[in-house]
């Protein structure tokens, strides 16, 4: 059992001790750094200190720990521990720095990245410090001190970056690896609920190759849960690039689809698969090379555009092609000097071009004397100067058809989403014109903002392949508009309570901000090897590799061959035709296969509908089950407008066991009308002493007719939610790495986001001295809230638990199965909320078909995302409360041909009224506690012709001064399209609620009503 | 350094073609009004003394075929942008063979070339707008998608967006540029519909210089060294109210050229020659 601090420690613990385990053994720096970091938490801070104190030895704090956990270690680390004597590096910092950590942690690499970057760059520092660090940093402590305690000694003796010391490394891995298949796993679960600390002892090492853009394979070991983030460090620091935001990790999926390794995210859980392969490339083409800092990142990005040229990812033109090369020839091996015994005699044997020829070849010999006199770094920016003007520079392609099923390209860029049909561009949507981008299954759509004539917002969207190809293209929309266009990132959607969807955001630094660290960075330029091995080989059927290095002002050159016998160099001769018509010849060939591979990827029955993780949970799990069943009235309950703004689909759900519904009465034509309503029903048992339950009726706060505020409203209530219950972290982890999530939207509009990251100074304040994490994750909420009433709730909310885990589900089978997806397929789009309800439906209904069975095995699973979360028994939250919804009028306009010649009619467009209502009953205030994670209990929905009810049971425990407390929050939504009886419906969520847990009191009732009256306009 | 995509506008070269008898009567035409032959002869030989004599370009007079009344409109049959030629496939039937000649004279200068061979494919020079950033191809009653995307395969370094042309013959019917990142406009509604999609398919900003009459909109546009801007553009007799927007430009040496006479046959300005820099790009 878990107290409540225990568990969110444990989190934060695990994540400290990665880092701190990283830092164990390094220098002074690596103490400051910490204590920087830390500062927050003068725990973590003394314990780092101890453990720095006790250096190798460490035992102060391994007393801590409990015997099993040491034994624990010992068995996995021991035969490093005893190797050798710590003390004998002393001068290899950074050496240490890079290898010495790869048995610790994930953090490490982040540590040491910041630490030298500090030194250069506070501002940076701090930026990183509140974003990553802040979440990362703090949980230093055990694990540190472990680390300390056992690891030092092998650290140091493996420190050495040399090749030796990695030998030793994987000699001893092969153990543990050995084990790690299975008995790791069942270690890590045996862990991993409570005491996660643990979690350091099983560490397994595992190798990482990591291609790099000169061709050349770096091998480093990470520990298994290492997250990104720490191998993308590691990397920059072995290639000495600070203007690392430009770049990233990709990986191949179990779909051979090429993905961005998260650097947030556990890297495991990404590759799922045992293939620890990664290639070092660039993520963000910069618009406008010559404004980066360094040297060496420009002769980077050179290195892969020359990859993107040579493999026709990046097309240009036959002079281009020449020009490009000449530059390469000139930073590669330096002027032209007609006296050698001509090494440029092999230029047959570099690759610059798909159809590199000889008469390209000549041009490119004839263009590099041209050069003469200019060093690497010119011939490089120069090479950056033509690169950046070449059209598809920086734009990453995506297959997707457009509505009426024709083939195109999305590509996405700097400057926004490109649509491409064959080579042409039909039509471009700027980051400004995009109001939100969002994905659905295979569906990929972006809301745009109405032009100056038009007054409505128009959707347009994109099939994709899959919904895993939406979403990755959703994904790297967020990552390119979040980079060049906001001046920070936006905060991932921690707050939400229950969520559908993807959180991800992007979580480096954008453009400005990396400009403006890059603008402190101050080092003498480092020197760096240019080689040109990777393009050298014909990459794309690995035909032969020559290596060619060459010393700074590259004079003297010389060529390794390392041919393979595959493929013989290309051979000129067969390459004199006209290269014009023979470039056009392949990239119709190229376009035939790539068809073919289209519609043969397409051919297969659209992947089986995921099974729906809502589902699996419902049967799964004990769930109370307030029913309600209401005639279908299609009166459209009160209230008043304001004006349909889209915002309100931003609105995020109020969280928490709120019985919220929504209705959505469905009157004739486009008219929609929703209402949502929620009911928070927080029962609160304390095993010592029952509580009393009173149940104090807040005014409710004043009905809104104004939407914004409203809004806001709600967002209080999700932000006081989060804090009691989810650790954000786990939260955000286990959202993000749900393949199966199903829809995610974004809204790139800068000032959405700003708003977004307006973070009402009390709230924060609050957050802060809990943690700065949470402080970080409630960002979304809006300005100071005018619900004291919610605001102070976390804080009661966390207490008491005691898990319950009886709560029984029931089903109603009463209730229809409905048309949901029907509803759902005339419906526009955009509404996401939908989703979560029709999914839900109940298997037994049998209707959709599900079998219930499935469900049973994985209750901890959230949204699908269920073998991608955590270990950890905790169940995780679900979301599913649908923010109110306003229609619009879906339009799709995939070219500007068709947008020409149909005028988009917008006069359909309903106008909607929304009214937002939230009443809040509470009980009297329970003495404050910490936030404590909450555990989902159960989810459940029921689904009847007009309406879905959803109940969400969540449940927290806490142990507080010998008092075991549970408190049961349910959140009931209810979404129909036709008026509900909400006296009744709450009455009887209550009378269940009480029925079910007669010994625990109701100490709070929110209801959250929002009801949407569409009017028809005509 | 010229690198890439550097100096529009320059040019060394022009190849014009001779007007043939047969223009008169059997050149395709949307309007029915009679055309002067002699008055168009001299109204191109005008045209042509000025990119000879007042410009000083080396021009390539390719001689009239009668059996091709719209030869003269040399645009059409190729797109010569940097060192290489696409050699079009002409919208209509009866134009075909006007390629035949120009392919000659551009090979003739060394420029590298490109045939549309794809029989589905058709392009008329006149739908094609190249900015110096990029290419605008319109969607005509002479140019197909397929004749677009063999364009953009020509050119791979540039973007090339395709733009419908609802009204008027080619997309160069009522625009042209007026210099780098400025595009002349027409002020009917296609005329600025067809810019707002430009403006909205392109990265780069483009200003525009709105013209009353979309038939002047279309100039020819040049960047010589020790004359710097120069414009060729429609008459005040032709076309009054524009040529007054046309004197706004003070940067620009203006050079009213009259063209009366081929307008009827669907002629304008850039039709009548495709220039070329022979020292392009490197």
């Amino acid at each position: 059992m878990t107290t409540e601090a225990g568990s969110e420690k444990a989190e934060e613990v695990k994540e400290k001790a990665e880092e701190s385990a990283a830092q164990t053994d390094q220098s002074e720096k690596a103490t400051e750094e910490t204590q920087e970091v830390t500062k927050a938490e003068s725990e973590v801070n003394e314990k780092e200190k101890e453990k720095e104190k006790e250096g190798k030895e460490g035992k102060g704090i391994s007393r801590y720990l409990p015997t099993w956990l040491k034994k624990q270690k010992s068995q996995s680390q021991t035969s490093p521990t005893k190797e050798a004597p710590p003390a004998e590096e002393p001068d290899s910092k950074v050496t240490q720095e890079e290898e010495a950590p790869a048995p610790e942690v994930n953090g490490h690499a982040e540590e040491v990245e910041e630490k030298e970057e500090v030194k250069s760059e506070q501002v940076r520092e701090k930026e990183e410090s509140h974003s990553n660090a802040s979440a990362d940093t703090e949980p230093v402590k055990e694990e540190k001190v472990e680390e300390s305690a056992e690891k030092s000694p092998e650290e140091t003796k493996e420190t050495t970056e040399g090749e030796g010391a990695e030998e030793e490394k994987k000699g001893q891995q092969p153990e543990g690896e050995a084990e790690g298949g299975e008995g790791g796993e069942g270690q890590t679960s045996i862990f991993q609920s409570p005491l996660r600390l643990v979690r350091k002892s099983k560490m397994k090492l595992v190798v990482c190759h990591v291609t790099l853009l000169d061709g050349t394979d770096f091998t480093c070991e990470v520990e298994k849960r290492a997250k990104g983030q720490y191998l993308f460090f590691k990397m920059c620091e072995h290639l000495n690039l600070l203007e690392k935001d430009y770049f990233g990790l990709t990986y191949i999926d179990t779909h051979e689809q090429k993905c961005w390794l998260d650097p947030t995210k556990e890297i495991k859980r990404q590759i799922r698969s045992n293939n620890w392969q990664f290639s070092f490339n660039v993520k963000f083409y910069p618009p406008d090379p010559s404004l980066l800092t360094e040297d060496i990142t420009r002769y980077l990005l050179c290195l892969q555009l020359r990859e993107d040229v040579a493999s026709g990812r990046l097309p240009c033109s036959f002079v281009t092609h020449a020009l490009l090369g000449s530059y390469t020839l000139q930073a590669e091996f330096g002027d032209y000097e007609p006296d050698q015994p001509r090494p440029l005699d092999n230029i047959g044997q570099l690759t610059f071009a798909p159809n590199q020829n000889k008469e390209m070849e000549e041009k490119i010999l004839e263009l590099h004397k041209s050069h003469r006199g200019m060093t690497p770094a010119q011939a490089d920016a120069q090479f950056l100067e033509n690169a950046k003007k070449l059209s598809m520079y920086g734009v990453d392609l995506h297959h997707a058809k457009d509505s009426e099923g024709v083939d195109i390209m999305l590509g996405v860029c700097a400057n926004g989403l490109l649509v491409y049909k064959d080579r042409l561009r039909i039509n471009r949507f700027a980051w400004p014109k995009i109001l939100k981008i969002s994905y659905k299954r295979n569906n990929f759509y972006i809301k745009i903002r109405p032009g100056e004539t038009e007054q409505f917002e128009s959707t347009v969207g994109f099939k994709l392949q899959n919904h895993r190809s939406a979403k990755r293209l959703w994904k790297v929309c967020v990552e390119n508009h979040s980079f060049f266009r906001l001046n920070a990132p936006e905060p991932p959607n921690k707050a939400r309570f229950l969520t559908l969807g993807s959180k991800f955001r992007y979580s480096g630094r954008t453009q400005a901000q990396t400009r403006l660290a890059s603008s402190l960075i101050d080092r003498p330029a480092p020197k760096f090897e240019r080689t040109s091995s990777k393009r050298i080989s014909r990459s794309l059927d690995g035909a032969p590799m020559i290596s060619i290095t060459e010393a700074e002002n590259g004079r003297e050159p010389h060529l390794e061959l390392h041919s393979d016998s595959k493929s013989p160099g290309p051979s000129e001769a067969d390459l004199s035709q006209d290269h014009d018509k023979t470039q056009d010849e392949v990239l119709k060939h190229q376009a035939n296969i790539s068809q073919l591979k289209r519609s043969f990827m397409e051919a297969p029955p659209p992947s089986p509908p995921q099974p729906n993780q809502w589902e699996k949970r419902l049967t799964s799990s004990p769930a109370t089950t307030i029913r309600i069943q209401q005639q279908q009235v299609v009166s459209v309950p009160e209230t008043e407008a304001a004006a349909a703004d889209n915002t309100v689909s931003d609105t995020k759900e109020p969280a928490k066991l709120n019985l919220h519904r929504l209705f959505s009465p469905n009157v004739a034509l486009t008219t929609e009308v929703e209402i949502e309503e929620t009911v928070v029903v927080q029962e609160v048992s304390r095993a010592a002493k029952p509580g009393l339950v009173t149940v104090t009726p807040i005014p409710p706060a004043e009905p809104t007719t104004e939407q914004e505020t409203s809004k806001q409203e709600v967002k209080a209530e999700e932000k006081v939610v989060t804090v009691g219950k989810e650790e954000p972290k786990k939260q955000e982890s286990v959202s993000s790495e749900s393949e199966s999530e199903e829809e995610a939207e974004y809204h790139p509009n800068v000032s959405v986001s700003i708003s977004h990251t307006q973070i009402p100074e009390e709230k924060e304040e609050e957050e802060e001295q809990e943690d700065d994490k949470r402080g970080e994750q409630e960002v979304s909420a809006p300005d100071a809230l005018s619900l004291p009433a919610e605001v102070s709730k976390p804080e009661e909310e966390a207490n008491r638990v005691e898990e319950d885990a009886g709560a029984e589900k029931k089903t109603d089978a009463e209730e229809k199965e409905d048309e949901r997806e029907t509803e759902e397929s005339t419906d526009d789009p955009m509404i996401t909320p939908d989703e979560a309800p029709n999914g839900l439906t109940l298997p037994e209904e049998g209707e959709t078909g599900m079998s219930a069975p499935a469900e049973e095995e994985e209750e901890p699973k959230v949204n699908g995302e269920a073998s991608l979360v955590e270990v950890e028994q905790r169940p995780q939250v679900i979301c599913c409360s649908e923010p109110p919804v306003v229609k619009t009028e879906m339009v799709t306009i995939s070219d500007t041909f068709a947008a020409q010649k149909t005028e988009i009619a917008t006069k359909e467009v309903p106008i909607v009224h929304t009214e937002t209502k939230t009443i809040t009953y509470e009980a009297a205030q329970l003495d404050g506690n910490d936030g404590e994670p909450g555990v989902l209990m159960t989810a459940q929905t029921i689904t009847s012709e007009s309406l879905c009810t959803t109940t969400t049971t969540h449940i927290t425990k806490t142990l507080k001064g010998g008092l075991s407390e549970t408190r049961i929050e349910k959140r009931i939504v209810i979404t129909g399209d036709c008026d509900i009886d909400h006296d009744q419906a709450l009455a009887q969520a209550i009378k269940e609620a009480k029925e079910q847990h007669p010994d625990m009191s109701v100490t709070r009732v929110v209801v959250h009503k929002e009801t949407e009256l569409a009017e028809e306009e005509d | 350094m010229a690198g890439l995509m550097a100096g529009f506008g320059h040019y060394t070269h022009a190849v014009v073609r001779g007007i043939p008898a047969s223009l008169a009567k059997e050149a395709l035409r949307s309007s029915q009004a009679e055309v002067d032959l002699a008055q168009a002869l001299r109204e191109h030989e005008a045209y042509v003394e000025v990119l000879r004599t007042r410009l000083g370009l080396e021009v390539v007079e390719l001689p009239a075929d009668e059996s091709l009344p719209d030869c003269v409109f040399v645009e059409d049959a190729a797109v010569v942008c940097g060192d290489t030629a696409l050699i079009t496939r002409p919208g209509a039937e009866s134009r075909r063979r006007e390629t035949e000649a120009m392919k000659d004279a551009l090979k003739d200068l060394n420029l590298n070339i490109v045939e549309m061979t794809d029989e589905n494919a058709t392009l008329d020079g006149g739908d094609v707008l190249f900015t110096g950033r990029e290419f605008f191809v319109g969607l005509s009653k002479r140019t197909n998608q397929r004749g677009a995307e063999i364009l953009a395969d020509a050119f791979k370094d540039y973007a090339v967006s395709t733009v419908p042309v609802m009204e008027g013959l080619h997309l160069k019917s009522f625009c042209s540029m007026g210099g780098p990142g400025l595009i002349i406009i027409g002020s009917s509604e296609p005329a600025q519909k067809a810019l707002k999609i430009m403006q909205q398919m392109s990265d780069h900003r483009y200003d525009k210089l709105t013209v009353a009459d979309d038939l002047a909109a279309n100039c020819v546009y040049m960047n010589l060294p020790n004359k710097g801007h120069v414009l060729l553009h429609c008459t005040a007799d032709q076309f009054p109210e524009s040529v007054k927007v046309f004197e706004k430009l003070k940067d620009h040496m203006l050079i009213p050229v009259s063209n009366t006479e081929k307008v009827k046959v669907d002629g304008a300005l850039t039709c009548c020659s495709v220039l070329i820099n022979k020292k392009a790009n490197l």
